[in-house]
């Protein structure tokens, strides 16, 4: 398999996910631009990437303009026939703005950008130390949604405190069930606020960000 | 004919609006406590070339239902300015 990572105009993590995925989890990457839309050298076994970054200067909303862009197009159609999507911070936003995932992601509660280590934990896993870097990361979608979300097992990753609980003291942003990510029903797009890219090699003495690319299933 | 169109785009009422928050907080420190309760939204305004007003309105409305605002935060209100 081989992972696709989309550049917009604002992009500033897809270096550090082609990093990543290239050197630590040892993958072959395609840098793909925004004005183009050719996916046709992937299928359905690969994995395209939305990174991190303030996509057009974050004018209007979070992800509001990237999600019109021609490749944003082409990874909507390569997700509805079941190619695996994944969307970290900024990534997350667009494709909750495209719907490809349900939600969105509010100004954190604190107003404040926050630039951290904080803990997440998938279903019954040990909490994993991954960074955050948003302003807007507080998701926020109606009950109804909420509950779907939590009944699918939609839900990928809780923000928790360093002993896996489920407090207000390890939700950095206000998010409503302390969520970090989750996935669509069908289970192939994926979107995070965390940034697991900024954690996968033992120079940075953090390794957890490869528990997550594991977790998500998209290595094989 | 040129049509000048505002919209408001807001929070919805039952989202916490922190931005909102935070200057209610500068409102009371500067003695203004009968303020109860600030909310900030934007305020965007187009101009429409269209046949009529109703298709100046449905342009409108298509702009701020799928670009301008995100229905799961925010709402919007349409209002012609000529």
């Amino acid at each position: 398999m081989k992972f696709g990572v989309v550049v917009f105009p604002g992009s500033n993590c897809d270096r550090d996910m082609q990093y990543a995925i290239e050197h630590d989890l040892k993958k072959e990457v395609i840098m793909l631009w925004h004005k183009d839309s050719d996916l046709s050298m992937f299928t359905t076994d690969d994995c395209i990437v939305l990174p991190g970054g303030f996509s057009y200067g974050d004018y209007l909303r979070c992800g509001a303009i990237a999600r019109f862009s021609p490749m944003m197009k082409s990874v909507i159609e390569f997700a509805n026939k079941g190619g695996k999507v994944l969307g970290v911070c900024n990534g997350f936003q667009i494709l909750c703005e495209s719907g490809l995932l349900p939600g969105v992601l509010l100004r954190n509660q604190n107003q404040q950008f926050i630039c951290k280590n904080v803990y997440i934990k998938g279903q019954n896993e040990e909490a994993l130390k991954i960074p955050i870097a948003h302003g807007e990361g507080r998701y926020y979608a109606d009950d109804a949604v909420l509950n779907e979300l939590e009944t699918n097992g939609q839900v990928l990753f809780h923000y928790c405190t360093e002993e896996g609980a489920l407090t207000e003291e390890g939700n950095p942003n206000g998010s409503t069930h302390h969520i970090a990510g989750i996935k669509n029903k069908s289970g192939n797009v994926f979107g995070m606020m965390p940034h697991p890219e900024r954690a996968t090699s033992a120079i940075l003495q953090n390794e957890d960000g490869k528990k997550v690319f594991e977790m998500l299933g998209i290595l094989n | 004919m040129t049509y000048n169109v505002q919209i408001k785009v807001m929070p919805l009422k039952d989202l916490l609006d922190p931005q909102g928050k935070a200057v209610l907080g500068g409102l009371k420190n500067l003695g203004l406590t009968q303020i109860a309760d600030v909310r900030i939204g934007k305020h965007i305004t187009l101009q429409i070339d269209a046949p009529s007003e109703d298709a100046a309105r449905a342009i409108a409305d298509e702009a701020a239902k799928k670009v301008l605002s995100n229905a799961v935060m925010e709402f919007y209100e349409i209002e012609f300015i000529n």
